[in-house]
């Protein structure tokens, strides 16, 4: 049997500067990635995917792809969907705190009460769909481009 | 009379090294605490993804881009979409000067990565003023 390589999930956060919730985006992606979800996860970095990163964007064509944005604009899923292809899902805080009641989320520096609760809903959104993209049977179709080799700029 | 004109900053944020939350936390320092009349803050990825509001900020303002790695995508980004760049800054080139303050931590920089921001900010602030000066001049010629 061919070795084939272990299966991930890219994390794409938005990361947005001017807003709270692109703060949000930031923490849950590298809560996923470092605490609940290591080993399972890379984040791709959404300014060097956009920038023409090679190696960010073929592992998001051949792996499947999760993107974090902040608000309804969803640049980083739309950004991947430009340069790569549609993300295997996608989550937006904005409303899943509209969902989940959790309102006046400020502090686009430092977090208030409201922008922790968020993360904690976000961190726990991205790892439930980490965990049923990973349980999924894998398609060959992807499988098929992998490259085993470390991917540059993907972590 | 000439408008009064304000400078874009855009840091990279790039989530995978802390150099990259140094470049967001510069850039939080410059526009909240240092220059908040001269300064407005633009997310990088409004402005690649198209967005009307994020464009017409950095192509009416020079701009001054904060980047966490040699890659320097946050300048490259802005001069794709068809932006000056007054002035594009290194986060590695500024630590390279200031060797005791290396960061640590993406989430939640240590304490040297935080003054290592200020340090950037402070850099910039101080040289904000000639370029305003020379963009506004640069109107009227």
């Amino acid at each position: 049997m061919p070795d084939l390589p272990e299966r991930k999930v890219g994390i794409i956060a938005c990361s947005g500067e001017e807003l709270a919730v692109g703060t949000v985006t930031r923490l849950a992606a590298l809560k996923v990635l470092h605490e609940v979800r290591a080993g399972k996860t890379v984040t791709i970095c959404l300014p060097l995917f956009l920038a023409g990163g090679e190696g960010d964007r073929a592992f998001a064509r051949f792996h499947p792809t999760i993107t974090v944005d902040g608000c309804e604009l969803r640049c980083a899923a739309r950004g991947t969907e430009m340069y790569s292809g549609k993300p295997t899902a996608s989550v937006v805080v904005s409303e899943l705190a509209a969902q989940n009641s959790v309102e006046h989320i400020d502090g686009r520096r430092r977090l208030n009460e409201a922008g922790q609760k968020a993360v904690e809903l976000t961190t726990e959104r991205l790892m439930n769909l980490v965990d049923q993209i990973l349980a999924t049977k894998q398609t060959a179709k992807p499988l098929i481009s992998i490259t085993p080799a470390p991917v540059k700029g993907a972590r | 009379m000439s408008e009064r004109r304000i400078v874009s900053v855009i840091p990279c944020s790039g989530i995978g090294k802390a150099f990259g939350t140094v470049s967001r936390e510069a850039a939080y320092e410059l526009c909240e605490n240092l220059r908040p009349a001269d300064t407005t803050l633009v997310a990088l990825s409004k402005l690649v993804v198209g967005d009307q509001d994020a464009q017409s900020r950095v192509r009416t303002n020079p701009a001054v881009t904060i980047d966490g790695c040699k890659l320097m995508c946050a300048s490259k980004l802005v001069k794709h979409s068809g932006a000056t760049v007054a002035r594009e800054v290194s986060v590695l080139d500024v630590f390279r000067r200031h060797k005791d303050l290396k960061p640590e931590g993406i989430a939640e920089l240590n304490e040297p990565g935080k003054e290592l921001a200020r340090a950037i900010a402070a850099e910039i602030s101080g040289g904000l003023d000639e370029i305003l000066a020379e963009t506004t001049g640069g109107q009227h010629a």
